[in-house]
């Protein structure tokens, strides 16, 4: 069962990844990509991070896609590019090297250290035996409001950064002002 | 199908799948030229590298993984948000612009 369910959330996350980079239609791509989430946020409920699962569809497909589908609305490059043309002919070829040998070394350092990876931590809780089902959510926000309660801080003046910056960045420069 | 039943995915597996996952990304941002879609594999890449930390998390016994991979989102959330938003204007100046385009920070 854990099997199927690893077999079928891996192929939604490669075909979805696949299609991001091989589809000449940012739209396409941005639905290939809603794809993915969804895969890694099945993988995420198998991991017993069934909080994050939630914030992965919630935030990622629901938020950041439909951004990335405005944005493209908006500009109004809703329209497939032409992909067969390649005016730097050796880019591709030297993208597959980098691509396999960053692959190749990372699949074999993990392969190699396989046997490293001890238990060091209390553990994760899962659902206990009387049922209560939010104990992953407990624990995730015992370590956010206790262990990390500074760096949640910081990320929220972060937050607040980031959009006073966007809002500054995309103002429309009033034309018959100064314009320099 | 009882072999299905034997096998569980180990951490490997998804460790593997996450390596897989950020090669391709990371091929994208290589291969394509719209900033719109080597975005979208950056976020592949974030979410490769999430993948990984769950893994870890859960084979670890450490909850520190999953908090990590919230921060991660939430950077990740303002990262689109200033990187939309240059996008925007600069494709307001010029449109169709590709990367090329705008290799140079003048305007």
């Amino acid at each position: 069962m854990e099997l199927v369910v690893f077999v079928l959330s891996a192929a939604m996350i490669l075909v979805g990844a696949v299609g991001v980079i091989v589809r000449s239609n940012p739209v396409h791509a941005a639905l290939s990509l809603i794809l993915t989430l969804f895969g890694v946020a099945v993988m995420f409920v198998a991991q017993n991070a069934h909080f994050l699962a939630a914030v992965q569809v919630i935030v990622y497909a629901g938020a950041i896609v439909v951004l990335f589908l405005f944005v493209i609305m908006l500009l109004g490059v809703d329209r497939s590019e032409d992909l067969s043309t390649e005016p730097f002919k050796v880019q591709r070829p030297l993208a597959a090297i980098v691509g396999l040998g960053l692959v190749g070394l990372v699949v074999a350092a993990v392969v190699s250290s396989r046997d490293a990876i001890t238990a060091r931590g209390d553990g994760l809780n899962v659902a206990d035996a009387i049922g209560d089902g939010d104990t992953n959510i407990k624990q995730l926000a015992r370590s956010v409001f206790g262990d990390y309660v500074v760096a949640f801080e910081v990320t929220s003046v972060l937050l607040v950064v980031a959009v006073v910056g966007t809002v500054l960045l995309t103002r429309r420069v009033k034309s018959s002002g100064k314009d320099s | 199908m009882s072999f299905l039943a034997a096998a569980t995915p180990t951490t490997t597996w998804y460790l593997i799948l996450a390596a897989v996952l950020f090669g391709i990304g990371a091929v994208g941002v290589l291969v394509r030229r719209n900033p719109l879609v080597m975005f979208m594999c950056i976020e592949l890449m974030l979410n490769a590298v999430n993948l990984s930390f769950v893994a870890l998390a859960k084979k670890m016994g450490d909850i520190g993984g999953q908090t990590t991979v919230f921060f991660v989102m939430v950077v990740a959330a303002a990262e689109v948000v200033v990187g939309l938003g240059i996008i925007v204007s600069i494709m307001r100046r010029r449109p169709g612009a590709t990367a090329d385009d705008i290799s140079a920070l003048k305007g």
